[in-house]
């Protein structure tokens, strides 16, 4: 096992690299930097200023010292200063992340909630309404735009209740019931449009599983259809589910933009795309930076996962 | 995996039957495929909806979708305007009909550049392989760090907001997944003894990829594609509601759901809803579309989303 870790890990270091090159080099094809853009805007600044806030920034050093400096903040958790606040990004990381992740938790058990027990019925009765009407409603979890959900949510929430959710944030440990009534809706969205494609892979895996010799033999052997699916059936197809489910909770860490943007959540989505509005680029490089590792991180996750519940993935 | 067989009735179709009773097989042969793929005839009807929508937009909209008439601003819907006026009293209506094309032309160009490009690259490495592909497949997997719409987001904004851009973005955002699955299918297709053959015979390079491998592929590559359409409408949609794509007045449905569809939702929740309905449709239709090839063509791709 720890030769297929370490085979894994060694993939990991180049992918990684390639990306911060990746991240690096787009935030440097800007037509202009983003300072002029920055002073373009406030107007009021002598080029002088600029050519000392240039060499603060370290603007003004060519391009692999640039990049060597940020990769050495990076790996010293230290990513330097937004351009467009000034505040250091490990402050704003520090308050957005507990957001997302909380969002990313709360939707990601809405999700497995709907996910399993609908992909199992539409298993269970393949080819019958309840199929369809189970794939219909997963697939339109995959059709429905998440703002537009959102809007509409908001909407007839105050028509119909006369409630407005608080918008914003409120941590758990000041008020838990504002808290609450913050992420239900944005994780109950996100939930939905998350659970069409865990359902639809829990169908197809447990109809395969439905078929194997062993299911066979215990519904010979006279065991009742509850204990087949769900002891029997049901674990052995949810692996493949693993590798879905971890790869949504990669896309969740890294920021829902829109879901943050509709119900003013300040998450890691929310400071990403104002960062990049702003073109407030050592944010971007940073959050775009940390995301990806997230995600490669999760991805090793769910292959080392995969490689000890199933032990003829590690020795191929 | 229902373990019905699949008809071949339109293979049946002889060269020389006439044409009236080919015409009445044919007929049957697609009656026989709504009547067994319900969601994929439903989805392909959605799709011709949509291209018929945005071909003949010019005659279907009833009025100028650029044409502000203040005096009917916020009006809600009825039989003159069906969907609704917005803030500056332009119709709704005509406003998502040309919306059609937007969404279609971005995606169409989109998914056609993206699939493009991905499958020269996923060809090209699974063909020759070696280091060549171990580099470019760990670009490509660079890529994929990256989230999606935070790709595109971050390229658009390197460029400037407008619809081509947004159409770029999305593209890039296709090729590293389409050029493994491509690349996936070449490996697999090089193992058939034809293509030794053809190779042994003194074919090049060329003939053996365009002849004897990119038919192998063209399955998954048309599936991928229908899938991606959906995706790529969807995020030219959510571009455009972050005001990072399409620009206004160009009438754009994400742009549309983003401005005055959320400022007067309680007032005139027809603004937000036709949109959002109009997005919906468009990207289901193609997602639904999508899984039907899949299973009619590829049982093993079946599931894996």
């Amino acid at each position: 096992m720890y030769k297929y870790v370490l085979r894994r890990l060694s993939l990991v270091i180049p992918v990684l690299v390639l990306s911060s090159l990746v991240v690096f080099g787009l935030m440097r094809v800007m037509p202009g930097d983003a300072l002029t853009a920055l002073m373009a805007e406030s107007g009021n600044v002598s080029p002088r200023e600029l050519q000392k806030l240039r060499k603060e920034l370290g603007l003004d050093r060519p391009y692999h010292e640039q990049y060597l400096l940020w990769i050495w903040q990076l790996v010293t958790l230290n990513p330097g200063y937004s351009i467009f606040t000034g505040d250091a990004i490990s402050v704003s990381l520090k308050k957005s992340i507990p957001v997302t992740i909380e969002l990313a938790a709360l939707a990601m058990a809405f999700g497995l909630l709907i996910a399993i027990p609908v992909g199992v019925l539409s298993a269970t009765r393949q080819d019958k309404p309840t199929d369809y009407i189970g794939r219909l409603v997963a697939i339109s979890g995959l059709s429905f735009p998440d703002f537009w959900l959102g809007t509409l949510v908001i909407t007839f929430a105050a028509i119909w209740f006369g409630w407005i959710p608080p918008l914003g944030y409120t941590s758990v440990w000041e008020s838990p019931w504002r808290n609450i009534q913050q992420f239900l809706l944005p994780a109950a969205i996100l939930g939905f449009r998350l659970s069409a494609a865990t359902m639809r892979m829990t169908r197809s895996t447990l109809l395969e599983v439905l078929r194997e010799d062993y299911v066979r033999t215990a519904w010979a052997k006279g065991l009742g259809e509850r204990l087949i699916i769900y002891k029997h059936a049901l674990k052995n197809a949810l692996i493949p589910v693993i590798t879905i489910v971890g790869g949504q909770l990669g896309g969740l860490l890294a920021g829902t933009v829109i879901i943050e943007t509709i119900f003013a959540l300040p998450g890691m989505g929310r400071l990403t795309v104002e960062a990049i509005m702003f073109r407030d680029y050592p944010v971007v490089q940073t959050n775009v930076m940390l995301a990806a590792t997230v995600l490669v991180t999760i991805n090793l996750l769910v292959d080392l996962t995969y490689a000890w519940l199933d032990p003829r993935i590690r020795y191929q | 995996m229902t373990g019905k067989p699949i008809s071949t009735a339109t293979a049946e179709v002889s060269v020389f039957a006439p044409p009236t009773v080919a015409r009445r097989r044919r007929v049957r042969a697609l009656w026989g495929i709504t009547k067994r793929k319900p969601l994929g005839a439903g989805a392909a009807c959605l799709i011709l909806l949509l291209v018929g929508t945005a071909i003949f937009a010019d005659l279907l909209a009833p009025f100028d979708p650029f044409l502000a008439r203040p005096e009917t601003r916020l009006l809600a819907p009825s039989w003159q305007h069906p969907f609704g006026t917005d803030d500056i009293g332009r119709d709704v209506f005509s406003r998502i009909i040309y919306g059609a094309r937007i969404s279609l032309w971005v995606g169409l160009l989109a998914v056609g550049i993206g699939t493009f490009s991905g499958t020269l690259i996923g060809l090209s490495c699974g063909y020759w392989e070696g280091w060549f592909d171990l580099m470019l497949q760990r670009v490509m997997d660079a890529l994929q760090t990256i989230p999606g719409l935070i790709l595109a987001l971050a390229i658009v904004s390197v460029l400037t907001p407008n619809t081509t851009n947004a159409m770029l973005a999305i593209a890039v955002v296709i090729i590293p997944g389409n050029s493994r699955i491509v690349r996936g299918a070449v490996l697999s297709a090089k193992q058939n003894p034809y293509v030794e053959a053809a190779r042994a015979l003194g074919g090049s390079h060329l003939r053996i990829i365009v002849s004897h491998i990119l038919p192998n592929v063209t399955a998954p590559i048309l599936i991928i594609a229908s899938i991606w359409l959906g995706n790529a409408i969807f995020i030219e949609a959510s571009l455009s509601f972050l005001g990072l794509g399409t620009q206004p007045p160009t009438p754009s449905w994400g742009l549309m759901l983003s401005g005055t569809g959320r400022a007067y939702m309680e007032q005139a929740p027809w603004l937000a809803i036709f949109p959002g309905l109009a997005i919906s449709l468009a990207v289901l239709g193609f997602n639904l579309f999508g899984d039907t090839l899949r299973d009619i063509w590829d049982p093993k791709l079946r599931g894996r989303s």
